[in-house]
């Protein structure tokens, strides 16, 4: 029986004092090796001996009924074997942690470009032609709404508030209100979704690009109706996730369905343009900020509303104030959302979702509200910092916010901040800007099993590696509870007939997965303690000795035969009685040409304190992945809908602007501050992967205004927004 | 015509055999003539290291070497290159031997979800011999003379090929260590 672990209360720092020095040490990957030569098998590498390929067709109407697939218009191709669609294909990916199948339309078509049947052929080259040639007719619905801002169909629940806004607004003695908007985004991970379905009798196997494997089985035992025991998922590499493999897709139901139908093994991977299409973007977003203070620069009103879209039937609206509920507070605070329904590839959670797009609009109006105050912006944050969250009185677990802001301020030489428009290097202005950081931190259920022999360790649990740096750290906090070298400790993650985890999402992967690793790893201490006949904090396991009672003994000599333990964790009693999040302060230095409007980004530093770090490099690398995201959000990254359709017009990554290399300096530095958040889990960690995004494009934006007045209400700052805003600053 | 027969008669059509060298071994592959290179190597010969982004030139993720030079195997067709040589990632090293690239890309930290990872790494592979070669870039100062390797070049040159991990800055240390390895 697995042993469920709640965190009630604060636990002892194990891991400072096992002494290994191994968590947190700036560690290489283990599977780098073969990332780097293109040995790690992604779910479309490789194709099974008999294999046949589908290929997703997607729908050409915004609403509507499809009134024929005509299997004849294909059926005459050299290699086409069948044209497969029906009532358990899926209209769009489950939403994160949904368990459970997401919205099967039948012959519905609820948005343009929604996956509506599936053409396999012996060959991808035919499956792509037939899918180009299929003849499909529709019933359309007149009058179909796919501008979000046209939508009459609206959402909204009371705000939320603490205290009296309107009065401590009225009060305050400068007040801003500005509204910004972001437009929709993709998570573009660069890995297309893909599937590879294979059945054995009533069984089956599907190797898939998934984050959550967890939850993904019973999605797609639910969508095919048949028992999640079924059903085994493999994904021991996805390229890239960003939110949109958090749920199970069109690719792998319809690739299941095939397969089965065929009796032979079905790949499906979604074309770059079908990525788009058909997986969850990022909501656009208008938003209105009212900051109201005292002339010392005191918060005393902060209200942040928002509208945001997503299609009819999804529950996911992007939490756009998330962050702004907690992270300077006042006397009055309130908060709106309004949702529109809309005709549109539906929104889903993307990298940070809520930070991701309300910290430009929050940091960019504390950042104008410093100019009004003609205060520093970096003093105006450190003003502001709140004792407990301000809407819930829950104390903060651990918060170095005022730190990270002050050793940024001194590592950046903000000191050389000029005032605005006026450091000019040639065409171009020059300017600096920051912004505060923060991403709430969560423990999800999450299972591990840790296997010791003498041999050395082996970590099972369904948990995916997207790159966030999985098999490190969980192999790391074995080796170091184990005492063994972090070589003698093999990962096995991805795949579902593992202990389930919490899967890779809303940066809780590390937390959970960790946690229940350290857990299992404990169990098997105690194990040892008790043969050693020392007590388990009289235990040292250190390079493969244990010592303890008066005694030394080669590790392998206490292990007859394979120790084996499970363990689970989940939230407890700390998540209710305080408040966990990753704060951090992102500093940047743009330049922006006087005639042409670029923006080159110069150099970015990022302060952030994020509980225990388990591995310095890893975790480097997640957060310089945030900032550039950040850059991108700021500054490049658009998806654009046909208004009459709602069809995504920029649906491929030539259209679609991701940074590339030219877009990001070289000079990116990240400093993590020493913390450990007691009341998190029980390895004092807090989640990483979107803590860098989080204010990090506001503080690009805070630059550019620095640098040459503009001030760019509507993202990205594209040149010609951001000259229509030097103009209107008098530049 | 009975459509069993047409099938025989457009698979005929439809079908060729191209011969080249792939990471210094003759291969032959039978192949749909719509084939691209990137597909044949991935499920014709095995060669999964080579990756499809997405098929369009865009992301750099399919690069390979064409007779020395890189080029988006996804914007080849393999009728097209009877013949040449083709080197892939699974052609710079292996995970028990990786070359000075490779091994500087993993002490980096120059990756992440590692699916953009070969496609950089063949990309740099080229990318340095161009440098050396003297052809100028974008960010290049001069059209002529010695290039330097600084950020500036390498971020120029290595824009083809997209990393949405954003690995970026550790990508490109990576590279710059590898060079300096070299010479």
């Amino acid at each position: 029986m697995t042993k469920t672990f709640r965190m009630n209360e604060a636990q002892p720092r194990l891991l400072d004092e096992t002494g290994q020095g191994i968590v947190g040490a700036p560690l290489d990957r283990p599977e780098g090796p073969k990332k780097v030569s293109g040995r790690a098998h992604y779910a479309a590498d490789g194709l099974p001996e008999g294999a046949a390929q589908g290929v997703l067709v997607r729908a050409t109407i915004a609403r509507g009924r499809i009134t024929g697939i005509d299997e004849d218009s294909v059926s005459g191709l050299e290699g086409v074997i069948g044209v497969f669609h029906g009532p358990e294909f899926l209209r769009n990916p489950a939403q994160g942690m949904a368990g459970e199948a997401p919205v099967q339309p039948g012959g519905e078509v609820h948005y343009h470009g929604q996956p509506i049947a599936l053409v396999v052929a012996e060959s991808f080259e035919a499956a792509r032609d037939a899918a180009q040639r299929l003849v499909v007719t529709y019933e359309a619905e007149a009058g179909v709404v796919t501008d979000p801002a046209r939508s009459e169909e609206l959402e909204q629940d009371d705000p939320e508030t603490a205290g009296d806004f309107e009065a401590a607004f009225a009060a305050a003695e400068v007040t801003l209100d500005r509204s910004y908007t972001t437009p929709a985004q993709a998570a573009a991970a660069m890995e297309p979704h893909a599937a590879l379905a294979e059945w054995e009798g009533d069984e089956l196997t599907l190797r898939g690009a998934l984050q959550m494997l967890r939850f993904n089985k019973e999605e797609l035992a639910d969508s095919l109706g048949i028992p999640a025991e079924k059903v085994r998922i493999l994904a021991p590499y996805v390229g890239g996730g960003f939110g949109s493999k958090l749920g199970i897709g069109p690719e792998a139901v319809a690739a299941a369905l095939a397969s089965r139908t065929l009796g032979r093994p079905v790949r499906v991977v979604m074309t770059r343009q079908t990525v788009f299409d058909a997986v969850l973007r990022r909501t656009e977003t208008s938003q209105r900020l009212r900051l109201g203070a005292d002339r010392d620069g005191r918060l005393r009103a902060l209200s942040h509303d928002d509208r945001v879209s997503n299609i009819q039937g999804e529950g996911f609206a992007e939490p756009v104030s998330q962050a702004s509920q907690f992270l300077y507070g006042a006397e009055g605070l309130s908060f709106a959302q309004t949702l529109a329904r809309v005709s549109r590839t539906p929104a889903g959670s993307v990298r940070a979702p809520g930070e991701a797009v309300g910290m430009l609009a929050l940091e960019q109006a504390m950042d104008e509200l410093a100019e009004m105050l003609e205060m520093c912006p970096v003093a105006l944050r450190l003003k502001n910092l709140p004792e407990k969250n301000p809407m819930t009185g829950q104390p903060f677990s651990a918060t170095r916010l005022g730190d990270c802001l002050r050793e940024g301020a001194e590592r950046f030489g903000w000191d050389a901040r000029k005032p605005m428009g006026s450091r000019r290097e040639g065409e171009w202005y020059v300017g600096m800007g920051m912004a505060s950081a923060a991403r709430s931190n969560m423990l999800v259920k999450s299972a591990a099993r840790v296997r010791l022999s003498g041999e050395g360790a082996v970590v099972e649990t369904d948990m995916t590696d997207i790159g966030t740096g999985t098999y490190a750290i969980l192999g790391q906090i074995a080796a170091e509870m184990l005492g063994l070298p972090v070589e003698k400790v093999e990962v096995r993650l991805g795949d579902t007939s593992f202990p389930g985890a919490s899967g890779s999402g809303g940066s809780f992967g590390a937390n959970s997965a960790g946690s229940a690793t350290f857990l299992a790893a404990k169990a098997i201490r105690e194990t040892l303690a008790g043969r050693m006949g020392c007590g388990l904090s009289e235990l040292t396991l250190q390079e493969g000795i244990a010592r303890g009672g008066n005694r030394e003994v080669p590790l392998a000599e206490l292990i007859e035969e394979e120790l084996v333990e499970e363990a689970s964790v989940e939230a407890g009693d700390t998540s209710e009685s305080h408040f966990s999040s990753g704060f951090g302060a992102h500093f940047a230095e743009v330049a922006v040409h006087a005639y042409t409007g670029e923006v080159r980004v110069r150099r970015m530093l990022g302060v952030m304190a994020m509980g225990r770090i388990l591995n310095e490099k890893t975790a480097r690398s997640q957060a310089l992945g945030g900032m550039i995201w950040g850059l991108g959000a700021a500054l490049t990254e658009e998806m654009a809908h046909d208004p009459r359709t709602g069809h995504v017009v920029s649906r491929d990554l030539a259209n679609y602007h991701v940074p590339a290399h030219a877009d990001v300096p070289g000079d990116m530095t990240v400093v993590f501050l020493e913390e450990r958040d007691d009341m998190a889990n029980p390895i004092q960690t807090k989640g990483i992967g979107e803590l860098g995004i989080s204010g990090a494009g506001a503080a690009i934006l805070n630059a550019v205004r620095n640098a040459c007045g503009a001030r760019v209400y509507d993202m990205p700052a594209t040149p010609d927004r951001v000259i229509a805003a030097m103009e209107a600053a008098g530049f | 015509m009975p459509i069993a027969q047409a099938h025989a008669t457009f698979k005929q059509e439809s079908h060729m055999r191209t011969r080249f060298t792939v990471n210094g071994e003759a291969r032959e592959v039978e192949h749909d003539t719509r084939t691209t290179l990137l597909d044949a190597l991935r499920d014709q010969l095995g060669l999964t290291g080579t990756k499809k982004g997405c098929d369009h030139g865009q992301c750099g993720a399919c690069t390979v070497l064409l007779n020395g030079k890189r080029v988006n195997s996804c914007l080849c067709l393999a009728a097209m290159h009877e013949g040449d040589e083709v080197t892939t990632i699974e052609g710079l090293g292996s995970p028990e031997a990786l070359n000075a690239l490779q091994k500087a890309f993993v002490a980096k930290d120059g990756y992440q979800c590692g699916f953009c990872t070969p496609g950089q790494i063949v990309s740099a592979t080229a990318m340095l011999e161009e440098l050396r070669a003297g052809d100028p870039s974008f960010a290049s100062a001069s059209l002529e003379g010695e290039m330097p390797l600084d950020d500036a070049e390498i971020a120029e040159r290595m824009s083809g090929n997209l990393c949405r991990c954003s690995a970026y800055p550790l990508i490109r240390e990576a590279i710059a260590m590898a060079a300096e390895v070299k010479s």
